[in-house]
C-alpha cells in the first residue's frame, strides 16, 4: 500500500486516503498525513428579520453564491472548522469584522472535550428511578438520576469518569449516549431499580413505552386549590391523586373557605396538613406518578357518620390524564359511573393547563489547556477576559451560560446549536465547536496571535466548503452588543 | 445503535435523514400516521447495521463479480450481486456498481414490509428506490448537475409504470466513472439493477483517447477503490459538438441494448448541456432546452 496514504478509522470502511483526497464519505480527508473531519464549515447568517429558522444540512445550497458579506451579519461558527488538538497552534479560523463602528475578532475551533456531559431534564411525575441510581445506555452505567425539579426529573450524564476512567465499553456507550443526544437524536436509557426511558432533545420522554404528554398544572394540594371554584356545587368530592401531595377537596383549606361539607372520606398515606396527604401509595408511571391504576386503592371505607348514599366523588391526576367519576351505593361503596359533562369539562381544563412535557438537553463542558492555547499563547489570559466578560464565548453561535469560578466551563441548550454540530474522537471524547468573540484591542492585549487574524470576507470568498445557514431565531445575535446581563 | 450512524427527521416533519459513513439516505413515506412511524421505526432499525454489514463483505464485493461467484451472505451484498450479474460476463463489473440502489431498495422493503404505505421512497444519494399502491404515481425532476439544481426534465411514474427504481451516475459524481457522461439517469424495475446499468451507461459516453479528456488510475486518488489502475475522468477540456454527440451515442447504444435485454426501463443522458434520451416516457420541455 502507498506509504503517503492513511487509514480513516472513523467507520468501518477503514478507507486509505492520499493527501490531498477525501474518504468514501467526503466527510473526512488526509491533510498533511494527518486525518481531518471537513464536515461543510457552518457560516451563520443573521436572518432574524426574515423569521428564518435553522435549514437542515441537506437542504442548504453549497455553492457560494459571490454576494458581500455584511460583515455584521455573518458569523462563522466552529462547525467544521477543526480542532487545535494535540498540537498548540493557532485556532483554525481567528477572523475579524466591524460591528458597529468596532473591530471584532472572533476565535473559531471545535474543541475536543474528554471533560463533558450532559444535563438531563425530563418532564415528567413519573417516577424514574430513586436519586443516585445509575444510568444506563446499551447495559453501560453513563450517568446518574440527580434530583427531582418541580414536574421534571433531572440526570446527570456522562463526565469524565464515565467517558475515559471506566472500560472501553463504557466509554464507548456513554460517547455514543452523549453524541446522539448533542445531536438531537433519540437515546434509550435505563435507570437501575426504575425506568425505561427514551429521550430526544425537544421531544416528550417515553416512559416504560408510554410518550409523556403533559407536565402536571400543580401537586395535588395546588390542583385543589386552582380548581375548587369550579367544582364547587358540580361534585360532592374530589380527590387529586399525585405521588407528592395529594389533595383532597373537603378537607383542603380551599373546600373549607367555599364551605364544602365534610364527606367521610378516609383516605390511606400520611396526612401532612388538612387535605394534603403524603404517600397514598408507591412512586410509579400510573395515576399522577403513582403506582396504582385503582383510584379506589388509595381509599378506606368512609365513614357512616359523615357519608351518604349518592355522594358524589371524583378523582383525577394531576395531568388530567386519568380520572373517574364515583357515586355511593346504599352501602357507601363507590360505584363507578360515567364522568357527567361539567366535570368532564374541568378535567379538560386541567389538561389545558398543562405545559407538554420535554426533555431538555444541556451540553457541559470544560475548555481545556490546548483549546485555551489556541486563542492565545497566555491562556490563562482568556479565562480572565470570559470571566470579566470582555470575551463572549457561543457554541455554534448559540449562546451558553459559563460558569462563574475558575476554568472556562460552559453549558449550552443543544436545540439551539445547529444540526450536527457535535462530533467525537475515538478517546472518547466530544468535539463541540466554541467561538470566543472579543474587541481587536483587546484580543491584542491578551496575547492572540495578531499574524493569524483574516478579515471575514476573505474566509466566507476563499473557502467555497463553507456552508451559510440561517440563524436560529430564537438565539440572540452572537456578535449583538450585550444588554446589561453579567 | 452503532455509534456512528444518525438518524434524524428533517425540519419539515416529514422526511428522515439516516447517515452512517458514506451512507447518506432521505426517505419518506406516506399513508396512515401510525403506519408511517412503523415504517420510520423498521428503516432505522435496519439502517444501524446495514455499514456493518457490508464492511464485513468489503473484499468480496470490491472483487468483479462472476456468475458462478459465491453468494455473499448479507442481504444488502446479494442485492448487490443480483444486480450486476446480469451484465459481468461482458464487461468489468463488481458488486459495489449497485450498493447505494441496494440500499434503498432493502429499506425501502424494510418499510413496506412493517406497514401499509400510500407512498414511499428512498434516495440514497441520487439512486431511488420507490413504492406505490394502486391509484399512485411520483412525478421526477432530473437535475444535471448535482451542483447547478436546475431541472432539465420530469418524469412521472404511475402504479402500473414496471418501474421502482432510478439511479444516476455521472463522472462528476461521489463514485469514479470510467466515462464522461455528466448525467446518465436509468429507469429500471429495481433501485439496485438501475445503479448497476446507470453505472455501466455512464461509463460508455466516452470518446476514448481524446486529448482533452484527463484521467488517472483510480487507485492512485483512492488505494482502495475497486476500479484498480482503471483510468478515472477527472476532467474535461474542450469538446467539439460532433464529439459530444459521438460520446452521447457511444452511450445511447448500450443503454439501448439494455433495454432489449429487458434490463431497463430508459434512460436519459446529457453531457455539456445535451440530452439524449432511450424511451418516450421522459417527457422533456420544448427543444432548447435540450440543446442549451
Amino acid at each position: 500500500m502507498a506509504d503517503d496514504a492513511i487509514r480513516c478509522d472513523a467507520c468501518p470502511v477503514l478507507c486509505y486516503i492520499k493527501p490531498g483526497r477525501t474518504g468514501a464519505c467526503d466527510r473526512y480527508a488526509n491533510a498533511g498525513g494527518k486525518l481531518i473531519r471537513i464536515d461543510p464549515h457552518v457560516v451563520l447568517e443573521r436572518a432574524v428579520e426574515r423569521g428564518d429558522t435553522l435549514v437542515p444540512f441537506l437542504e442548504t445550497v453549497r455553492d457560494w453564491d459571490g454576494t458581500l458579506l455584511n460583515g455584521e451579519q455573518t458569523f462563522v461558527t466552529a462547525i467544521g472548522a477543526g480542532t487545535t488538538y494535540p498540537d498548540y497552534k493557532p485556532a483554525p479560523f481567528i477572523i475579524s469584522s466591524e460591528v458597529a463602528g468596532v473591530d471584532m475578532v472572533t476565535v473559531v475551533t471545535e474543541g475536543i472535550f474528554s471533560y463533558c456531559g450532559v444535563k438531563l431534564k425530563i418532564d415528567t411525575d413519573r417516577h424514574l428511578g430513586p436519586e443516585c441510581s445509575t444510568v444506563r445506555s446499551q447495559g453501560q452505567a453513563i450517568g446518574h438520576v440527580t434530583t427531582s425539579e418541580y414536574g421534571s426529573q433531572m440526570m446527570s450524564l456522562g463526565g469524565v469518569r464515565h467517558l475515559t476512567g471506566g472500560t472501553r465499553r463504557e466509554g464507548t456507550a456513554t460517547c455514543d449516549a452523549l453524541l446522539n443526544l448533542c445531536n438531537g437524536n433519540a437515546v434509550e436509557l435505563t435507570v437501575d431499580n426504575g425506568a425505561a426511558i427514551e429521550v430526544q432533545a425537544n421531544q416528550p420522554p417515553v416512559v416504560d413505552g408510554v410518550r409523556e404528554e403533559r407536565m402536571r398544572v400543580g401537586c395535588g394540594s395546588a390542583t385543589i386549590g386552582m380548581f375548587a371554584k369550579q367544582w364547587f356545587g358540580k361534585v360532592d368530592e374530589v380527590v387529586v391523586v399525585d405521588d407528592h401531595i395529594t389533595g383532597v377537596l373537603s378537607e383542603h383549606q380551599a373546600g373549607k373557605l367555599l364551605g364544602v361539607p365534610e364527606t367521610g372520606i378516609k383516605m390511606k398515606g400520611q396526612r401532612s396538613t388538612p387535605g394534603r396527604y403524603f404517600r397514598v401509595a408507591e412512586p410509579g408511571t400510573s395515576w399522577g406518578g403513582t403506582n396504582i391504576d385503582d383510584p379506589l386503592s388509595i381509599l378506606d371505607p368512609f365513614d357512616p357518620e359523615a357519608a351518604r348514599p349518592g355522594l358524589r366523588l371524583l378523582m383525577v391526576s394531576t395531568t388530567g390524564e386519568h380520572r373517574a367519576y364515583f357515586e355511593l351505593d346504599e352501602t357507601l361503596t363507590p360505584r363507578e359511573k360515567d364522568l357527567p359533562e361539567p366535570l368532564a369539562r374541568s378535567v379538560e381544563r386541567i389538561r389545558d393547563n398543562c405545559e407538554p412535557a420535554l426533555c431538555t438537553v444541556l451540553f457541559m463542558g470544560g475548555a481545556g489547556g490546548s483549546l485555551r492555547a489556541g486563542v492565545t499563547e497566555n491562556p490563562v489570559q482568556l479565562t480572565h477576559s470570559v470571566g470579566k466578560a470582555l470575551t463572549r464565548v457561543t457554541c455554534g453561535g448559540a449562546p451558553v451560560y459559563v460558569w462563574p469560578g475558575g476554568g472556562i466551563t460552559f453549558m449550552v441548550d443543544v436545540s439551539r446549536v445547529p444540526a450536527n454540530a457535535f462530533g467525537y474522537v475515538p478517546t472518547p471524547a466530544l468535539v463541540a465547536p466554541i467561538e470566543f468573540s472579543l474587541r481587536l484591542s483587546d484580543y491584542a492585549a491578551l496575547g492572540g496571535y495578531m499574524d493569524s487574524v483574516k478579515p471575514l470576507h476573505s474566509i466566507t470568498h476563499e473557502d467555497d466548503a463553507s456552508r451559510r445557514i440561517s440563524a436560529h431565531a430564537d438565539n440572540p445575535w452572537p456578535l449583538a452588543p450585550e444588554r446589561g446581563n453579567k | 445503535m452503532n455509534s456512528r450512524a444518525q438518524i434524524r427527521r428533517l425540519s419539515d416533519g416529514r422526511r428522515l435523514h439516516l447517515h452512517d459513513g458514506p451512507i447518506d439516505v432521505i426517505l419518506e413515506a406516506s399513508g396512515e400516521p401510525g403506519e408511517v412511524e412503523r415504517a420510520y421505526r423498521a428503516s432505522a432499525a435496519r439502517f444501524t447495521n446495514i455499514l456493518g454489514e457490508l464492511c464485513s463483505e468489503l473484499r468480496f464485493l470490491r472483487a468483479p463479480a462472476r456468475l458462478d461467484s459465491k453468494l455473499p451472505g448479507g442481504p444488502v451484498a446479494r442485492r448487490m450481486l443480483d444486480a450486476v450479474l446480469p451484465f459481468c460476463d461482458e464487461t468489468f463489473i463488481t458488486p459495489m456498481a449497485a450498493v447505494a440502489g441496494a440500499v434503498a431498495e432493502e429499506l425501502l422493503d424494510e418499510m413496506t414490509s412493517a406497514a401499509i404505505l400510500k407512498k414511499a421512497y428512498v434516495n440514497d444519494g441520487g439512486d431511488i428506490a420507490f413504492h406505490l399502491a394502486p391509484g399512485e404515481r411520483f412525478v421526477i425532476g432530473m437535475v444535471e448537475l448535482p451542483q447547478k439544481p436546475s431541472m432539465f426534465g420530469t418524469t412521472a411514474i404511475h402504479c402500473d409504470d414496471p418501474v421502482r427504481g432510478i439511479a444516476t451516475s455521472g463522472w462528476r459524481g461521489r463514485s469514479f466513472s470510467l466515462g464522461i457522461a455528466d448525467s446518465a439517469t436509468v429507469l429500471a424495475s429495481h433501485a439496485a439493477l438501475a445503479d448497476a446499468a446507470a453505472t455501466l451507461i455512464a461509463n460508455a459516453v466516452d470518446l476514448p483517447g481524446h486529448p482533452a479528456i484527463y484521467r488517472v488510475p483510480a487507485c492512485d486518488l483512492a488505494p482502495d477503490s475497486d476500479l484498480g489502475s482503471r483510468l478515472v475522468t477527472q476532467e474535461i477540456g474542450q469538446l467539439a459538438r460532433s464529439e459530444i454527440h459521438q460520446a452521447l451515442n457511444s452511450g445511447i447504444a448500450v443503454a439501448e441494448s439494455f433495454q432489449r435485454r429487458g434490463l431497463i426501463h430508459s434512460a436519459a443522458l446529457t453531457l455539456r448541456g445535451i440530452v439524449q434520451t432511450v424511451e418516450p416516457h421522459v417527457t422533456l420541455p420544448a427543444a432548447e432546452s435540450c440543446s442549451r
